[in-house]
């Protein structure tokens, strides 16, 4: 954290930020307890927050809890980044409507949303995000759909001050302290937030809020929250999410942990569906009842499924085992040669939403034979 | 707005509809938006999203010679959902299409060189539009020789092409049926065979090939043990393709998208991965 910068947001005043991003015309979508587990809705009120909860993560298990403190973000994650606000679970993406003489009119679909604000964005999920960043604009081709949310999105993010047992966000580079990617970004103390700014939107609207300056005791406070989630974290991914993975998975094909982890697997895709970077969908019409026009939509798949590898009569990966196969040597090894950067950003949720625990960091060291677990000194306190 | 959204088809009329074998078709397209015909460019191994109404898209390479840019050419068997839809259509029928995506043949990299095209099947399509096109500039290669295998002999399409081109000064063509019919005038036998038996030089050679896996697998192991190098040898791959533009997923074939760092591909690129079952 840059040590010139930083105001004071007390918890009693973050309904103000709520009505100053209202007032300049964003949504805002916020963390809030839902059956179970914390996900981003529509935020109207600071009070949705999930104020003193706290989860239990572990492989294939998610638990919510009260805690003793009256905190908003003590938590790590939910099963949702921010993609599906991004990238929509299902849209339409053009209709076509049928004329006379079968003459067709295509028209782009665009939804006309308001744009987004959304406040408690995490390290990982913002990392989730410049991944996808490279696949759907700064790529050879531009998704216009997913552009304009993104240009609109107003990203406030908060720092995390806990890891649950399933992240691992320091091996994998990516947090737990937010550095780009952000308008806002705040560290949660006792009674209020650090607030900084990251680009001209966010000052003006912090502005507008005419915070007093945190003191030198408050920054300390931030700063040690931050190392608490650094200190917390027992989980690495091996070879620290290097392009070297690419190379030990691809010269591993046919080692036999394949089989193993096959046996366990479900495929039910779930990992894929939490994960904050998977972008593979895929595209079907829904043609209307009157024959007059039709709506192709776009579906978030899973190269879990049997269909994501369809191809003339022939399924090219035919059981689990090549499937789960190619979703880690994708994520964490291919990646890297697709978008310069690995596909996995630490934040654990394919091994928390896992119904058998698979642990992805658990997979990476029995093939690589490189530890998943931090190495510590003795003299190190761990909270 | 439409320019920029990569997703969406432009309206195309059928102009020409051509039966070819029983389930095999090829169909001449012409953009209705004149403006967008005119500015539409491809080379020889790049491929069209086919869109018919109500229906989906399909993959499918361009097989027409660039240089006509009035009307484009697509040649499919109808063995899917879309396909077999598609062969429905007629004359005057509408369809979206949008591309021309994928990078097509090194054909600036074979200018001089010798050209040994291999196909299987229907997967001579890819290479039809290729041969095609040195037909057309035959001066500017060297020997050409086409080998097409074919699993029975009532299986051949573009019978007259393969004629016409054997015909061809400094061209030869190899079609190898597995079984054949009577009157059947080419080999019998697996193209493999074929390539075994025929003179076939390193020496300034470039060789491009479609078609089935295992096919291509075993003409890999022949061209390998004649000393071919990796890199002189071009394949064009398949899988599933819903976007055509790099952000669906589906056609990843290890590192690569086989829509927009493909089709084409030599083995160099591909041999850690090739022929890999789930790959």
């Amino acid at each position: 954290m840059d040590e010139s910068q930083g105001l004071f947001l007390p918890h009693d005043r973050l309904q103000d930020l709520l009505a100053a991003l209202k007032q300049a015309g964003y949504q805002c979508m916020g963390p809030q307890v839902k059956e179970g587990a914390i996900v981003f809705d529509i935020l109207e009120r600071a009070d949705q927050l999930p104020w003193g909860y706290r989860e239990k993560q572990a492989p294939g298990h998610y638990h919510l809890e009260k805690i003793d403190k009256n905190e908003a973000f003590a938590w790590a994650n939910g099963p949702q980044a921010i993609k599906p606000l991004l990238f929509k679970p299902k849209e339409t993406v053009w209709r076509v409507n049928r004329g006379a003489e079968g003459k067709l009119e295509f028209v782009p679909h665009f939804a006309n949303e308001k744009p987004l604000a959304v406040i408690g964005v995490r390290a990982c999920d913002i990392a989730g995000m410049a991944v996808q960043d490279r696949v759907f604009v700064t790529n050879s081709q531009v998704d216009v759909r997913y552009r304009q949310r993104r240009e609109q999105l107003f990203v406030i993010g908060v720092n995390c001050g806990y890891a649950s047992q399933n992240c691992f966000c320091v091996s994998a580079g990516t947090g737990p302290e937010i550095k780009n990617h952000y308008d806002i970004v705040m560290t949660e103390l006792e009674n209020g937030f650090l607030v900084e700014t990251g680009s001209e939107r966010g000052q003006s609207l912090v502005e507008s809020l005419q915070l007093t300056n945190a003191d030198t005791a408050q920054k300390e406070q931030g700063r040690q929250r931050i190392d608490t989630a650094v200190r917390m974290q027992t989980k690495r991914i091996p070879l620290d999410n290097s392009r070297k993975l690419y190379d030990v998975l691809f010269t591993n094909l046919d080692h036999p942990r394949w089989k193993e982890v096959a046996e366990r697997c479900l495929s039910c895709g779930n990992c894929v569906q939490v994960c904050p970077t998977c972008f593979c969908h895929s595209e079907y019409d829904e043609p209307s009842l009157d024959g007059n026009s039709s709506d192709h939509q776009r579906e978030w798949d899973s190269c879990f499924t049997q269909g994501h590898s369809y191809m003339t009569g022939k399924i090219v990966r035919d059981d689990i085992e090549k499937r789960y196969r190619q979703w880690l040597t994708h994520k964490v090894g291919s990646w890297h040669k697709q978008f310069d950067t690995s596909g996995c950003v630490g934040c654990g949720r394919c091994v928390t939403w896992c119904p058998v625990g698979i642990d992805l960091t658990e997979e990476l060291a029995a093939i690589t034979g490189e530890s998943n677990q931090v190495a510590r000194a003795e003299t190190d306190e761990t909270e | 707005m439409r320019r920029n959204d990569c997703y969406q088809p432009y309206e195309a009329e059928i102009v020409e509809k051509m039966q070819e074998t029983a389930t095999v078709f090829t169909l001449r397209l012409r953009f209705t938006d004149s403006a967008h015909q005119k500015q539409f460019c491809f080379c020889p191994g790049k491929f069209n999203m086919l869109y018919l109404y109500g229906v989906g898209e399909v993959a499918i390479s361009i097989i027409s010679d660039p240089q006509n840019r009035e009307t484009f050419d697509h040649t499919i068997r109808a063995v899917g959902r879309v396909t077999k839809a598609i062969a429905q259509l007629r004359v005057g029928d509408k369809i979206g299409v949008r591309g021309a995506y994928g990078n097509g043949w090194p054909l600036e990299e074979a200018v001089g060189k010798n050209v040994t095209i291999i196909s299987g099947g229907i997967g001579c399509a890819p290479v039809v539009s290729v041969i095609r096109y040195i037909t057309l500039r035959r001066e500017d290669y060297g020997h050409l020789k086409v080998f097409q295998g074919i699993k029975h002999s009532r299986d051949m399409i573009f019978k007259d092409y393969f004629l016409r081109w054997n015909q061809i000064p400094n061209t030869e063509v190899i079609v190898a049926a597995d079984k054949s019919e009577t009157g059947w005038t080419w080999s019998t036998g697996r193209i493999v065979d074929a390539l075994k038996q025929a003179e076939l030089n390193p020496e300034d050679n470039i060789v491009m090939m479609c078609g089935p896996e295992m096919m291509m697998k075993r003409v890999i192991e022949e061209l390998l043990r004649r000393n071919f190098q990796d890199n002189q040898i071009y394949l064009s791959m398949e899988r599933n393709m819903e976007c055509g533009v790099g952000h669906c997923g589906h056609c990843q074939l290890a590192e690569y998208f086989i829509c927009k760092d493909g089709p084409i591909f030599s083995y160099a690129q591909l041999k850690h991965i090739f022929n890999v079952p789930g790959f």
